[in-house]
Order: C-alpha cells, then sequence, then structure tokens
C-alpha cells in the first residue's frame, strides 16, 4: 500500500502505476457526473457536439451535491460519493471516448468498466460514503456548473480540489478489482460463517 | 402544549440528527476503529470519524442524503393540543429542510416530481403510540436511501422457525454487502405479519448501541447473529474488514401458527435520530443529544 498525491490532469503512465490498496489524494479540477450527466455526456459525443469541458486527465466523481448560493457564488455544503454500480452502464464508453483517469465512487463497479480501465488506463477510487463534509472540505471552488436543466444534483459540476480524499484504489489499470475479490472471499466464508450459527 | 412548541422541538431535532450522531452511534464507531485491524478498514472508519467531527463542529449534515423523515410520536394520553401535532411535525420538515439545509427527498412515486420541501403523502411518516401520562416524547429519525434500499422481508416456512431466521439474516448482509455504507445497524423482527415484523425491525434501530437486550435468549441471538456477520469480511464500506455491523437489535411479535414473517431494517453507520421529551410545564429534556 503507498499513498499518492496527484495534480489533475494526470496522465495514463501515472494512473498505471498505482495499485488496488493504494491511498491518493488528489488536488486540480475534477467534475461530477450521475447517470444523467453521463448520458448526455456520450450523446453529445455520439452527436459529436462540442463537450462543455475537456476531462482528458480529470477525475469524474460520482456525487449528487449538496450545493447552496450565497452572493451569487456556489458553495458546496455536503458531496459524499454516490453508488457507482449504477453508472456502469456508461463508464466505459466514458473512459473510452473522454480518457478520463480516475473514477471516484462508492461500492465499486463490474467487470466491463474494469475491463475499459485496463484497456485505456484508468482507476477506479472508492470515497468513503456517507463522508460528505470530509468531501466538502477538499473543495475548494466551484469553477462551474454545466447542464443545470438536470437538476441540482444531476448536473456536472466542476470543482477544484484540494488533497480531495483518502481514495481507496479499488479498480487498477491491471484487472485488479479488490470489491470483486473481496465478495469472492465473502461468498467462500460463507458456509464457515452459518457453522457458526449451526447452520447448513 | 402549543403546536408551535412542538414544531420548534421538531425542526430542532431534524437539525441535531443529520449534523450529529448519538453519543452510542459514536462511541460504537470509535470502537470499531481501535479493533480493525486491515489498513483499508482502519482508512474508512478514520475518514467516517473525521466526517462526524467535522459535521458536528460546521453544523453541516454528516451525509447529503439527509433521508426520508419518519417521526416517533409517544404521546401521554393527557397531553392537550395532540390534534396539532400532525401538522407542527409537517411544518417543521419544511422548516427544517429550509434553514438545515435537508435535500429534499420526497418525490411522487408516479410523476417523478420533487415536492421540494420533504413533506408529501403519508411524508413525514408518523408512527403514534399513546401512552399514560402527561409528557410528550418526540423521536426523529430521518432515513438514508442507500441502507433502505437493501431492507428485506422474508416471510418464511414456518418450519424453518429459528434457523431460518438467521440465514435470512446473514444472506441479506452478504446481498447487500458495500451497498448501504457498513459498518451499519440490523433491526431484525420475527412474528406478527408482513407490515408488523417491518415496523418492529425499524423501530428495532431506535435502541440504543450500548445496552444490551433485557431478554437474555435474544440478548443471545443478536451476539451470535453480530459475530457471525462480522466474520463475512465485508468490512467497513464493503472493502474489507471486521466490523461489517456496529449491532443487531431484535424483537418479536408472536405469529400466525402457518407464518414466520422475518423483517430486517438496515441503517448506515450514520444512524441518525434523535429523541427529545417534551413535559406538561413546557420543559424540554434532549435524550439522545447534550443541548446547551
Amino acid at each position: 500500500m503507498a499513498v499518492y498525491r496527484l495534480n489533475t490532469p494526470v496522465s495514463e503512465e501515472t494512473v498505471r502505476k498505482l495499485r488496488v490498496n493504494d491511498i491518493v489524494y488528489i488536488s486540480g479540477p475534477i467534475v461530477t457526473a450521475r447517470d444523467a450527466a453521463h448520458r448526455r455526456a456520450l450523446s453529445f459525443h455520439n452527436e459529436g457536439k462540442q463537450m462543455p469541458i475537456n476531462l482528458e486527465g480529470l477525475a469524474v466523481f460520482h456525487c449528487g451535491p449538496l450545493v447552496k448560493q450565497e452572493d451569487s457564488k456556489w458553495r458546496v455544503v455536503a458531496a459524499g460519493p454516490t453508488t457507482s454500480s449504477r453508472m456502469d452502464l456508461f463508464e466505459n464508453d466514458f473512459i473510452k471516448n473522454f480518457k478520463v483517469r480516475i473514477v471516484v465512487g462508492k461500492g465499486g463497479m463490474g467487470k466491463k468498466t474494469a475491463d475499459a480501465m485496463k484497456k485505456y488506463g484508468a482507476v477506479y477510487g472508492a470515497f468513503t460514503g456517507g463522508a460528505a463534509v470530509l468531501a466538502a472540505k477538499a473543495i475548494k471552488q466551484v469553477k462551474g456548473v454545466e447542464w443545470h436543466d438536470l437538476g441540482m444534483p444531476e448536473a456536472m459540476w466542476i470543482l477544484e480540489v484540494e488533497d480531495f480524499g483518502p481514495l481507496t484504489i479499488a479498480i487498477d489499470a491491471h484487472g485488479n478489482n479488490l470489491f470483486e475479490t473481496i465478495q469472492t472471499n465473502v461468498e467462500k466464508e460463507k458456509s464457515a460463517v452459518y457453522r457458526k450459527l449451526c447452520l447448513k | 402544549m402549543t403546536g408551535k412548541a412542538v414544531e420548534n422541538v421538531a425542526v430542532k431535532l431534524l437539525q441535531l440528527a443529520v449534523t450529529e450522531l448519538p453519543q452510542d452511534v459514536k462511541g460504537a464507531l470509535r470502537r470499531a476503529y481501535q479493533e480493525e485491524d486491515t489498513d483499508v478498514g482502519k482508512a474508512q472508519l478514520k475518514a467516517i470519524l473525521d466526517n462526524v467531527e467535522l459535521a458536528e463542529k460546521t453544523c453541516a449534515p454528516i451525509c447529503q442524503d439527509t433521508g426520508s423523515v419518519i417521526f416517533y410520536v409517544k404521546a401521554g394520553s393527557k397531553v392537550a393540543g395532540l390534534d396539532q401535532i400532525e401538522d407542527a411535525l409537517r411544518e417543521a420538515t419544511a422548516k427544517a429542510t429550509k434553514e438545515v439545509p435537508l435535500r429534499p427527498n420526497a418525490v411522487h412515486p408516479f410523476t417523478q416530481k420533487n415536492t421540494g420541501d420533504n413533506t408529501g403523502k403519508h411524508i413525514p411518516y408518523i408512527h403514534w403510540e399513546i401512552v399514560p401520562g402527561d409528557t410528550l416524547e418526540l423521536t426523529a429519525l430521518p432515513k438514508g436511501g442507500g441502507s433502505e434500499n437493501v431492507s428485506a422481508l422474508g416471510m418464511l416456512n414456518s418450519s424453518q422457525g429459528i434457523t431460518g431466521l438467521k440465514k435470512f439474516v446473514v444472506d441479506t448482509v452478504i446481498n447487500a454487502g458495500a451497498k448501504p455504507c457498513p459498518p451499519t445497524i440490523l433491526g431484525v423482527a420475527v412474528g406478527g405479519g408482513a407490515d408488523i415484523a417491518m415496523k418492529l425491525a425499524k423501530q428495532a434501530l431506535l435502541k440504543p448501541l450500548n445496552q444490551r437486550n433485557p431478554d437474555p435468549e435474544l440478548a443471545k441471538l443478536e451476539h451470535d447473529l453480530r459475530e457471525a456477520v462480522n466474520s463475512t469480511g465485508i468490512g467497513p464500506m464493503g472493502l474489507g474488514g471486521k466490523t461489517t455491523v456496529l449491532d443487531v437489535k431484535v424483537d418479536y411479535a408472536h405469529r400466525h401458527p402457518a407464518s414466520y414473517p422475518v423483517a430486517v431494517a438496515v441503517q448506515c453507520w450514520a444512524a441518525r435520530r434523535a429523541t427529545a421529551r417534551i413535559h406538561s410545564d413546557g420543559k424540554i429534556e434532549y435524550l439522545t443529544h447534550k443541548v446547551a
């Protein structure tokens, strides 16, 4: 387990150095995207429309933040991760088309996403679910909001972060998937757990 | 007791609940941190504890999902103005949404329209209990969606009995994996009927974590289930480790001879709840939180 402090945009070479269980802190620009923003970004790509921001090397954060407007400026009040598995539908194309290098969320992602991360060079960093104030503290500035018509949680928020983390690398660019490994181990342990309770 | 007094206390309870965990939950999380032996599990619990402290200090919601609002009302039969309480709790919910703030989480299931203030049909939901006396006890339970999504009801074969219950609890936790933001708290109830089991299971989440069940048989079942589930290795946030649940609370009702309903209500580590007692002389006593 190593600890890394990375600045976005991150190169493919850098993310390929990361391994599952490593701890990462990010500084620089990141964007939020949930289901609706993923869908819109991919339709922009398919229609050949210009994206509002170049995502290459950036981190995409699965998050629907609680944001407050104060004196015409946005302030992020709470911004914990949402369940990433919902984005498994889109993430492989998202990584392929936009070259994002870090995906941040909670609960892990599936094989299709992990395969894309291996192929194109990206990692998944797990942020502690519910730790919404810790995340908000690392957000130094709201640089902009795109697609606000999707609603506060679904819009694409462009955030400047400093030492955003700790992120536990749970999928690396070498085909390792920590959540999958744990799930497999849990299944293996199941009969031992049953035995503890005198069950068959 | 005036509606306005109840409203003010309810706003305060919602604010306390979403920004500050009850002492017993904080204690259980600290113990889990000390006992966790994997680096990854420890890092998760450290982030949780840092977040809890920061939320309390800055009066910010612990999690951006501030939940669906549920109230438990234990009303003394001699309390005046019982007819005003429901309106007061709805007002309080809308007010807290604006002031704390809470994330608007009340969505019409057919039109998908969000009401914007956390009130709607049957929301906030109010559980009533009429008891002797002249005090009013009010509990706010803002319940997060991620953990609610893995709560489960099993209408088991009555011949499976307690063996079926234990297996159902273990399977529910394993199927949930990382989704409910572990370490979780499980409310487990058996008997009654489908609705009664689920109601009792959720209500069991209100019991303090540092108190054992007074019924020795249930205390043993809670202990055994906790130990078993914590040996699955799911761990904090599903990233592996010792602590998958902080505690298990069991309740029961007598059952129909043909039925064996088992309900598991799952609560995330951000187990937000707050209780106050309003006395007939207007004195307010907060039971779960220290209020200056």
